[in-house]
């Protein structure tokens, strides 16, 4: 399990549950989850039209990805994305497989990209996530109080002058980067598994911001790690063991927050 | 270009073109009706990931060598009443369940595919759940895709003034003796049968075009219902004509002779309407 073709495997892994973990704090607390299940599909288009146009798939992906997040975000009304989003995705995968018919592509390449491949992450790879992640964690570092405030309580937020449209923009940006690097990965298909399990988890476990953050965190890691393992160990596809596990994390959570919340009301009522 | 160049010899007389647009006129009617309560009730992510769900269905129908279609419709029907019950209550709460749902559902394709795979099956199967092709249809899935619209436009037929006095003020509703929440779980069962019966004729990605582009265009330039429903059904036909027509022709268009898919012709007519629908809409506000 921790041979040397593993490791890039494991250190990839680490990278994408430490990022994912975070930013889908605020995929989940501002309810943009359709969002961040279509700007993954942006990579995909972008790979495609890198390969036919000779460019690096990384930039291609980060590109497309970023431009499809700021056109939802601009297109569409104060908290309501839906429809906007709905046809941007459709129009990515839309446009993806037409760049793949004119270049002549094989089907094999579209199925690695959606469905991802662990095993097949290169050293240059891990460098290129490595800077995404530092950029995308740096983000979110320096608008960490304002992206909270506008995402909990958004009417107090507007009133003190953070505009709600550009929050969902730079949310938009890091999910974008965040996705470039995940995609290789876990594909763009199951990458939001990760952005919204953990955060999901995490917020019925904790109230406190930091903590939210930690738990999430944590979740994800040993979400990732584990689903590593089991797919080494049993020959799963890593795809299915990372959305499962994401599932049984999040269930859990559920549980305890109803257990807790029971012995609370029954402290109360003593 | 003259007119004997934009339509390529045998679009008239060619059986797979026939099927192809008897089939997506089908699915652009029935879904852009149901697509008009989706956008309006704010559940094109439901609806979206319904289409994708589906194919849960078809890739277990796959692995026990029984009808995709019957395997589409039973994972889309359980699927509907899983996230109906489930992500009841707060819009935001509903969000995250749709997708905690969304991913397990993705999850178990790609373990379902990947176990047919070990029996044999091809591997591109997942490409073609997702993309589908109109000009590839069978003639046997006529009947099904009847049946299915049938059923979805009779349950839509059924809730239709209780959804729309809903979908304008839930409380109101509830005050006049509708039951919202059984009303929420007939719709989404509606909802179900078109999505997974076009998702398995022309894939995830068109089914999910055609439901909420042509409804969310009607409905930024017409602002009562049934008017917009009607405008809705305009479109997606229109969409799928024009759109089968260029794929088809596309053929004779570039020198290396690769046609467009038909998938993204459809999606890119959608797109079209969808934002002369915004610049009109806007105007007239």
């Amino acid at each position: 399990m921790f041979l040397p073709f593993m490791m890039n495997a494991w250190m990839a892994g680490t990278i994408v549950a430490i990022i994912g973990g975070v930013v889908g704090i605020f995929v989940v607390l501002r309810g943009e989850t359709f969002m961040a299940h279509a700007i993954p599909h942006g990579s995909f288009t972008g790979a495609a039209a890198a390969v036919l146009l000779g460019l690096s798939p990384m930039l291609g992906m980060a590109i497309a990805s970023i431009i499809a997040g700021l056109v939802i975000v601009c297109l569409s009304k104060r908290g309501k994305h839906d429809e906007v989003t709905a046809l941007m995705l459709v129009f990515l995968l839309g446009f993806g497989t037409f760049l793949l018919a004119v270049s002549g592509n094989s089907e094999r390449s579209i199925y690695g990209l959606l469905f991802g491949d662990v095993l097949s992450v290169q050293t240059p790879d891990l460098l290129w996530m490595v800077v995404l992640a530092v950029v995308a964690l740096a983000i979110v570092g320096t608008w960490f109080r304002p992206l909270l405030y506008g995402s909990i309580i958004p009417d107090m937020a507007a009133s003190r002058g953070v505009s709600n449209t550009a929050l969902s923009a730079i949310l938009a940006i890091v999910v974008a980067l965040v996705t470039t690097t995940s995609v290789p990965v876990v594909g763009a298909l199951l990458m939001f598994a990760l952005l919204v399990a953990p955060p999901a988890a995490a917020v019925q476990l904790t109230a406190s911001p930091l903590r939210v953050v930690a738990v999430s965190v944590a979740i994800a890691l040993v979400q990732v790690w584990a689903a590593i393992a089991l797919a080494y160990l049993a020959n799963f596809p890593v795809g299915f063991t990372v959305t499962a596990l994401g599932v049984v994390a999040y269930m859990i959570a559920k549980v305890v927050a109803k257990i807790r919340g029971r012995a609370r009301a029954v402290r109360t009522l003593k | 270009m003259r007119a004997a160049n934009l339509i390529s010899p045998g679009f008239f007389t060619s059986e797979p073109v026939h099927l192809a647009l008897l089939v997506g006129v089908i699915v652009a009617i029935v879904t852009a009706l149901v697509g008009v309560m989706t956008v309006m009730r704010a559940q094109t992510f439901a609806g979206h990931a319904l289409a994708d769900l589906g194919s849960v269905g078809g890739a277990a129908a796959l692995l026990l060598g029984v009808s995709q279609l019957w395997g589409f419709v039973v994972a889309g029907v359980i699927a509907a009443i899983i996230l109906e019950l489930v992500g009841m209550g707060k819009v935001r709460g509903r969000d995250v369940t749709t997708g905690i749902v969304f991913s397990a559902g993705l999850g178990l394709t790609a373990l379902l595919l990947y176990l047919s795979t070990l029996v044999g099956a091809s591997s591109t199967a997942a490409v073609s759940v997702l993309f589908g092709s109109l000009f590839v249809l069978d003639k046997s899935v006529v009947p099904g895709v009847i049946v299915l619209s049938v059923l979805s436009l009779l349950l839509l037929g059924l809730l239709w003034r209780r959804l729309q006095l809903t979908a304008l003020n839930g409380e109101m509703a509830s005050a006049r003796g509708v039951n919202t929440r059984l009303t929420g779980l007939g719709f989404i069962i509606a909802l179900a049968l078109a999505v997974e019966m076009s998702s398995l004729t022309i894939g995830a990605v068109l089914s999910t075009a055609l439901l909420v582009g042509p409804a969310a265009s009607a409905l930024r330039v017409c602002s009562r219902i049934a008017p917009s429903a009607a405008l809705a059904v305009v479109f997606g036909v229109i969409a799928v004509v024009a759109g089968v027509w260029i794929s088809y022709n596309s053929f004779a268009w570039t020198a290396s002779h690769r046609a467009w898919p038909v998938s993204f012709c459809i999606v890119l007519v959608v797109v079209i309407e969808y934002a002369i629908c915004r610049v009109v809409g806007k105007r007239r506000v």
